[in-house]
């Protein structure tokens, strides 16, 4: 029995599901989610799962946030238990006045409960067992009934959830019958036996809007279908498969050719990661766009051609799902820890274009343009995303595309071109000052416009030489090409704090949501802030001046060496006392309670420390 | 690698082939190999395969990795586009360039230390993705740019220039190549230019994977009495399966075949070997047959060179990939972008 008050709130909570990887619930629990959305209500799941196959624990969140936050909140009001391995941590999690929910077929002792939450027992697999015989439905209806139970007391409109399933299961009327019936039996047995609906309560809203929910890995590969992306080579590794997996079938339906029935594209699986980046080096050299999908590890591996790519000026794109590194680390979990591996890849003086997405939508958008970038630029593209964002569904803007829009082939010279009278071609010329050639492609013309491409160094006539002033030409030609992307690459977005202040932070990519959040948090503590998303490196100029308009700039990021501030002091020479490391790096996606506490305690610091007073 | 152009100047009386190109036409830059080097061998033989099949120069792209082998690539074809890319990863990045634009030849060039080491890899899975490509090996079983180490093709039981033994056994890329499914397995001498220039005329026809080893001795580090890639030793150990003839499809013959004499073999363009059979039961058509045969003649010593397989009905990479006739790389946004229509529908299903 409570001793503290049960937690009572609509549309404002956190449901966790603890379930053992391999017992097919995950279908049931985006079901779940889905079904919310349904009400007009907006949600923020989020995949919590081991590097394995099956019997570890996973587990997944859903947040139900009318005010429509985004981020993970942190903490638990309603714990579906169904693992018994992890039990005890699951107990543990939920928020003071919160529920259990859990399988009572063999009731636990009251010791494993907390006198603190309300225990909700439903026993699963009795029903399940008087119902079905096959060990398998067994074991997927139990997901089933459980979504039923919670159906009412959450009290959620049993149609509504009933269409989402008549959706999935479209044209399979049997499937559809008995799930439906699964569902039933788990709400009618709630219904008759428990007290529903609960304190947290689902109330039809109208915060949704037209927002479509979808993964940040098929947003980016749909960019890549609607960006003209014709090769992708790939090596498998979490958590960026699905990249490849989501191309592959989004080109089976949008790209075969009408009349042939053949297909618009080529998608191979590399024997590697090395062969992979190789493959899509290969295939821009030769006039095609190309990309890979990879993540920390293969990003280690693709380096030597990723030099290749920057030296010898080739195009080419890597969508970098970041996982926890270093080394394998934790491969299922979140960072944002590659930010320096990708700027400065591979051996001798590079740079490299990094763009940096904060959701599915931007995903989409900047994946489609990273290829007119790396043609324009002839360089490698980084499209930056993790795996908070790569593997969870998020509500964002629709997908839109200008009908209008062509693509930006960039300096490419053809046999015309080659032929007009005075034209001079050199591989490595800057015709026109801003440190972007003009190539050719293989087979242009029988006489002119050939060169050789090598990673050794050659003259503005791809001439091999070990020259050093016409090396240190050629470094620098490279140098003012970088500088010409700053303008091209999406500029960082700023919003001033409500009042004038002298602080300001930056964040970038999937941190996004929760900062959102918490600046509402810190301004209820009277903490004001003006913020900047950085969307890109090279860092436009704007970001050294909003560092030069505040006295402390906070860098919020998740890895544990503040490797974008870093990159900040490194790029923009920049004193880095005045920027003001926040960092995360637990492996679990940043919450804005973690962002407004560290923040506003060093807010509340700098405000009793004469010493901080004197610096600022 | 050089930057030493040769003078353009041509002489006005130079045969001309179909296409009115000259052997010069087919050049590249002055070789800075070693004099007598066997790759310089195989580069003339490239250009008199190019020359009398009349290709188009620039219509063929080049590939290279790292290494001596994989500076011969300047040294022909001067208007073509060559790409000397990363040590060992040639094949990769032709298999790119192969999708992107399916109508260039691509002639893939590389050497024992590139192919057998640490582009072992790539060299396997670029024939059995059936790329359609000429894959040849210079193989000479040293490392000549780092001064004389054994390469994995380097025979056990040989000894390098310093007189030091092999231990470890070879890598046979023949025998290889063949176990993965080329579908145009050969093996030829640099010192053999007959035998060598219509066994790479014919790859070059061949659609599918056609995978090319020249023992190719380093006249540097690897041309000595304990070599077993030197010149002396594999002229007193060649064994030639067949000679070939390419023949093109505008002259067509009909040949009786029969043991001692002429198989003609029919290829997927319609272009058709003519085997002059030497060993009258070698049957080029029997991959089982030809990896026995080659280990057969292995044991005793001999180097066997010819053209060891061929599948009349090989498939490229495209063929399997079901990939458009037109090259990838010319679509252009309205080929490709599903539009705003498309999407529309796919906001539509997300909801």
């Amino acid at each position: 029995m409570s001793v503290q008050s049960p937690i009572s709130s609509v549309n404002d909570f956190v449901v966790r599901f603890a379930n053992v990887n391999g017992s097919g619930s995950a279908s049931a629990n985006e079901l779940f989610a889905r079904s919310i959305l349904r009400h007009g209500v907006p949600v923020s799941p989020r995949n919590i799962f081991p590097s394995n196959i099956q019997g570890l624990p996973t587990w997944y969140e859903v947040r139900v946030t009318e005010a429509g936050h985004l981020g993970a909140r942190g903490g638990v009001d309603l714990m579906v238990a169904m693992n018994p391995q992890t039990w005890d941590k699951d107990v543990a999690s939920i928020e003071p006045g919160g529920y259990l929910f859990y399988d009572s077929t063999k009731p636990m002792p009251t010791s494993k409960f907390r006198s603190d939450i309300t225990v909700i027992g439903v026993p699963l697999t009795a029903i399940t067992n008087s119902t079905y015989t096959d060990p398998r439905q067994r074991q997927l209806f139990k997901n089933i009934i459980y979504l039923g139970a919670l159906c009412a007391l959450l009290d959620l409109d049993p149609k509504l959830v009933e269409q989402l399933i008549g959706e999935q299961y479209k044209g399979k009327e049997k499937l559809l019958s008995s799930n439906v019936h699964a569902l039933h039996l788990g709400r009618d047995w709630a219904l008759q036996n428990l007290k529903c609906p609960i304190g947290l309560q689902v109330k039809k809203s109208d915060k949704v809007g037209e927002r479509i929910f979808i993964e940040g890995n098929s947003a980016a590969a749909l960019g890549a279908v609607y960006g003209g992306a014709t090769v992708c080579a790939w090596y498998p590794i979490t958590p960026s498969s699905s990249v490849a997996e989501a191309f592959t079938s989004h080109c089976k339906k949008l790209r075969h050719d009408p009349a042939t029935g053949k297909a618009k594209y080529a998608i191979v699986q590399g024997e590697d990661e090395l062969a992979s980046i190789g493959i899509v080096i290969g295939a821009s050299w030769n006039g095609a766009r190309a990309f890979t999908a990879t993540s920390g590890p293969g990003i280690s591996l693709m380096t030597e051609f990723i030099g290749l790519s920057y030296f010898a000026e080739i195009p080419a794109v890597i969508m970098n799902i970041q996982r926890a590194g270093p080394s394998t680390g934790m491969p299922t979990r979140t960072q944002q820890c590659d930010i320096i591996a990708c700027a400065y890849a591979s051996h001798g003086d590079t740079k490299h274009v990094l763009l940096f997405p904060e959701d599915p939508a931007e995903a989409f958008e900047f994946a489609a343009q990273s290829f007119d970038l790396a043609e324009r630029l002839q360089t490698m593209i980084f499209l930056m995303l993790d795996l908070d964002i790569g593997m969870n569904h998020r509500l964002c803007r629709p997908l839109k595309w200008d009908d209008a829009r062509q693509y930006d082939r960039g300096k490419v010279m053809t046999a015309e071109m080659l032929d007009e009278p005075g034209r001079d071609f050199g591989r490595y010329l800057d015709v026109d000052g801003d440190g972007i050639p003009y190539r050719t492609y293989p087979g242009t013309h029988p006489t002119k416009g050939s060169f050789f491409t090598r990673g050794t160094s050659r003259d503005r006539y791809a001439r091999y030489s070990e020259e050093g002033a016409i090396y240190a030409d050629n470094m620098q030609r490279l140098v003012r090409k970088f500088e010409t992307a700053q303008d091209m690459v999406p500029r960082p977005l700023q919003a001033n704090a409500a009042k004038p202040t002298k602080y300001g932070v930056i964040y970038f990519g999937s941190t996004s949501p929760a900062m959102d959040e918490a600046i509402g948090l810190l301004e209820s503590r009277g903490h004001q802030l003006d913020r900047m998303r950085i969307r890109a490196f090279p860092f436009h100029s704007s970001v050294a001046s909003f560092i030069a308009d505040h006295d402390f700039v906070y860098v919020v990021e998740q890895n544990r060496d503040g490797q974008l501030r870093q990159l900040i002091v490194n790029e923009n020479d920049i004193d880095p006392v005045r920027l003001v490391p926040i960092l995360h790096y637990d492996g679990t996606p940043i919450t804005a309670r973690f962002i407004a506490n560290a923040i506003g305690d060093h807010q509340d610091h700098l405000k009793v420390t004469p010493l901080r007073k004197a610096v600022s | 690698m050089t930057y030493i152009a040769k003078p353009k100047f041509q002489h006005p009386g130079l045969p001309k082939n179909d296409l009115g190109y000259t052997h010069r036409d087919y050049e590249g830059k002055v070789s800075t190999l070693c004099a007598g080097c066997g790759h310089d061998s195989i580069t003339a033989s490239i250009i008199e395969a190019c020359y009398e099949l009349s290709i188009e120069p620039h219509r063929v792209a080049k590939i290279s990795g790292i290494g001596c082998s994989s500076k011969t690539p300047d040294y022909f074809l001067g208007n073509s586009h060559g790409f000397n890319s990363v040590h060992g990863r040639m094949p990769s990045v032709l298999t790119g360039a192969n999708l992107a634009n399916r109508d260039l030849i691509y002639l893939g060039v590389s050497g024992d230390g590139d192919s057998a080491s640490i582009g072992f890899g790539q060299f396997a899975h670029s024939i059995r993705r059936a790329v359609n490509m000429t894959y040849i090996v210079e193989n000479n079983g040293v490392y000549g740019l780092t001064k004389g180490q054994f390469s994995a093709t380097a025979d056990r039981g040989s000894k390098s220039k310093k007189g030091v033994m092999n231990t470890d056994n070879a890598i046979d890329l023949v025998a290889i190549a063949l176990q993965l499914g080329a579908s145009f397995v050969a093996r030829s001498f640099s010192g053999d230019k007959s035998q060598l220039v219509p066994l790479i005329a014919a790859a070059i026809r061949h659609r599918g994977a056609a995978f090319i080893d020249v023992i190719s001795p380093c006249i540097a580090f690897n041309n000595h009495a304990g070599s077993t890639k030197s010149f002396d030793y594999v002229r007193e150990h060649n064994d030639a399966v067949n000679r070939l003839d390419v023949l093109t499809g505008r002259d067509p013959i009909t040949v009786e075949y029969a043991p001692g004499t002429v198989q003609v073999v029919e290829q997927h363009d319609g272009t058709r070997l003519a085997l002059r059979k030497i060993d009258a039961d070698y049957d080029a058509n029997d991959r089982l047959a030809a990896m026995t045969f080659l280990q057969k003649h292995a044991a005793k010593g001999q180097v066997v060179t010819g053209l060891l397989y061929v599948d009349p009905d090989a498939e490229d990479l495209h063929a399997h990939l079901d990939t458009v006739e037109t090259p990838l790389n010319t679509l252009e946004a309205k080929d490709l972008c599903p539009g705003s229509a498309a999407l529309e529908k796919i906001n539509a299903s997300l909801r």
